[in-house]
């Protein structure tokens, strides 16, 4: 699984020849098919794009362009919440990423390295773990966050969004300290260092990239988390990002330009931090996934 | 999953530990076998503490509440709750299994389990079937190859609630931009999400839209882990290219390939967003996956009905983990070592 991140050149150079020898026909085909399944995984996006940059009563013209305008930003910022939501989003999002992977790290380092009674169990909790679904464990948190207060605080969708963060993160971090070679911790341990000892000065500096892709991913899954944070704030001034979109398109109408105009701030940071990282982050999702 | 993986070299470091141990402790009288064990594995027992904790406080409570709540008759009007200054008890009641009799008889559960099969099984095989197509295209070398990657990735990388929206947009009956493309070539408006057979083929369209990237880019991860060697000897023995898909791709694909439809079924299954920000589960219930209407219960009918909703999230869990131990012992049968 590791080939990925490898400089496709290595794979060039190995290639037979043949690869590059299609018929003019065969070569047409490939081009139209993955011109044509671009066009249809860019396309709502950048209708949303251009719509944005539309004024409201023309965001469902055919056109591609008409009036460009800022409008709809200025607008967002100024007459909404959005900048509340984005906020609420960045601290939740966040606080629930770094208590997620500081929490975790010391564990996917002993399961990866330690054989210990329990361990069997942990993994399979964690793996079960994975699979629950919001409705499980939704009403109880629900019930539990109202009884003590927390409902309608970004702290209880923190805490909430650990359920989620903490088993992931582990699981993930797992995968990251496999791919680490034992020879490390046997040399720290010459060296006399204990295994919290080998795993904070060795191990940890050597994980960063790991870590900081786990962090990454556990972020943008509470960025985009929907069911919690639809349940459990309420009111103009709470609501996360994917609450406040939710205003903007209801049943009873649409406002398309500030929804476009919110989409595009939304999803242009992360579109380009995750075009950025996702090389490591399918090498690491697929290497917790694959080695288990 | 494969637990044993680690197991002859953490085997050694566990050891080690041992080792260090008894050492520094001299020759104490035979211990007890909890005590010995807290000694050689107390360093591992420490560094799980906190997620162990984690777990147990914030996933396992709820859990067990859950599944209690399951067994009561719960709602809105007789769980413990507090109007002003006054704590109002819990009046409600624990019913047996009552809920889940009802669920699994009754024509509501079960008339969303099957969609909600139909759902995960077309959403999945259609996503790895175009998934794997357009991995296979990109496995090759010509140019702009990068460019398609990048673009082919763009539905991932944008957050899925964003997404969704743009497909409403799209979507929209009166104004949406596909109605107007096929008004302009003369063809009448579809009610995209207000009928109920189009609401689900719409809503299967925008999960494969949204799935399809990452089951690109984790099969080409798999198919250019398959050695060159392999296609270059089958090619010498005139294998035709559609026995070398047969005989050397697909097989070289499966750990990746068992992983990510494992993944994706679950995703699917739970896909809570989709259905809930593109049709809300509607029109009337056409598109509820159980997830969704479990949400439902609890949190847009009035009384909510906590019983009602734990009771189909702990069978949705049920069978998701049914699903898992079959999937796994299916393949396992199959020689696969997983």
């Amino acid at each position: 699984m590791t080939t990925i991140t490898e400089p496709s050149g290595r794979h060039a150079v190995r290639k037979p020849r043949r690869r590059g020898d299609r018929s003019p026909l065969a070569s047409t085909g490939l081009h139209l098919t993955l011109i044509i399944a671009s066009v249809i995984a860019v396309f709502p996006v950048l209708w949303v794009l251009l719509t944005s940059l539309k004024p409201a009563k023309f965001a469902t013209t055919t056109d591609f362009f008409r009036e460009t305008t800022f409008v709809n930003y200025t607008n967002l910022i100024k007459d909404t919440e959005f900048l509340s939501w984005f906020g609420n989003s960045v601290i939740i999002a966040g606080l629930s990423t770094v208590i997620g992977v500081f929490v975790s790290a010391t564990t996917g380092y002993a399961v990866s390295r330690f054989r210990f009674p329990g361990k069997r169990g942990l993994m399979w909790t964690l793996l079960i773990t994975q699979m629950f679904p919001v409705a499980v464990l939704i009403v109880p948190i629900y019930n539990i966050m109202s009884n003590i207060g927390l409902l309608n605080q970004p702290a209880g969708l923190v805490i909430t969004y650990l359920t989620i963060s903490v088993p992931f993160c582990a699981w993930m971090m797992k995968g990251f300290f496999d791919t680490i070679p034992r020879e490390i911790d046997e040399s720290g341990q010459v060296d006399g260092l204990t295994p919290f000892g080998t795993f904070w000065r060795l191990i940890l500096p050597l994980a960063k990239p790991g870590l900081a892709v786990t962090a990454f991913y556990s972020f943008i899954t509470a960025w985009g988390e929907v069911a919690y944070a639809s349940a459990f704030m309420v009111g103009d001034e709470n609501l996360t990002l994917a609450g406040g979109l939710q205003k903007f398109v209801n049943q009873y109408g649409a406002q398309w330009g500030p929804m476009t105009a919110a989409s595009v701030l939304i999803a242009i940071p992360a579109a380009l931090v995750f075009l950025f990282a996702q090389r490591h982050l399918v090498t690491g999702m697929s290497a917790g996934a694959v080695k288990g | 999953m494969a637990v044993h993986t680690s197991q002859s070299v953490a085997k050694a470091a566990g050891d080690d530990v041992a080792r260090g141990r008894s050492r520094g402790t001299g020759n104490p009288p035979p211990p007890s076998r909890l005590r010995r064990a807290l000694s050689v594995h107390w360093y591992a027992w420490t560094m799980v503490a906190p997620v162990v904790l984690v777990i147990g406080v914030i996933i396992g409570y709820p859990l067990v509440r859950g599944i209690w709540l399951s067994l009561t008759d719960a709602n809105e009007r007789n769980v413990a709750r507090s109007i002003g200054v006054n704590e109002m008890p819990a009046t409600y009641e624990f019913v047996g299994v009552d809920n889940y009799v009802d669920a699994l008889t009754g024509t509501q559960f079960l008339g969303t389990l099957g969609w909600t099969l139909v759902w995960t099984v077309s959403c999945v095989a259609i996503t790895f079937s175009l998934g794997m197509g357009l991995a296979n295209m990109l496995n090759r070398r010509f140019a702009g190859r990068s460019a398609y990657r990048m673009a082919l990735i763009l539905p991932w990388a944008i957050p899925g609630f964003v997404s969704v929206f743009a497909w409403r947009f799209l979507y929209n009956e009166d104004r949406g931009l596909l109605n107007k493309i096929l008004g302009g070539a003369g063809i009448d408006g579809i009610p995209w999400l207000n009928d109920p057979t189009w609401a689900k083929f719409s809503v299967i369209a925008v999960n494969v839209w949204l799935g399809i990237p990452f089951m690109m880019v984790a099969l080409l991860g798999g198919l250019q882990s398959i050695p060159a060697e392999q296609y270059e000897a089958a090619e010498m023995d005139g294998a035709t290219a559609w026995q070398r898909f047969r005989h050397i791709t697909l097989p070289g694909l499966r750990p990746v390939s068992t992983t990510v439809i494992l993944l994706s079924t679950i995703w699917t299954f739970n896909m809570f967003p989709v259905i809930f920000l593109l049709t809300r589960g509607g029109p009337g219930e056409a598109t509820q996956i159980l997830v969704t209407q479990a949400y439902k219960f609890s949190f847009e009918i009035s009384p909510r009905d906590f019983a009602q909703s734990s009771t189909w999230g702990v069978l949705i869990l049920v069978l998701l983990m049914l699903f898992a131990v079959v999937y796994r012992r299916v393949l396992r049968t199959q020689g696969d070592n997983w």
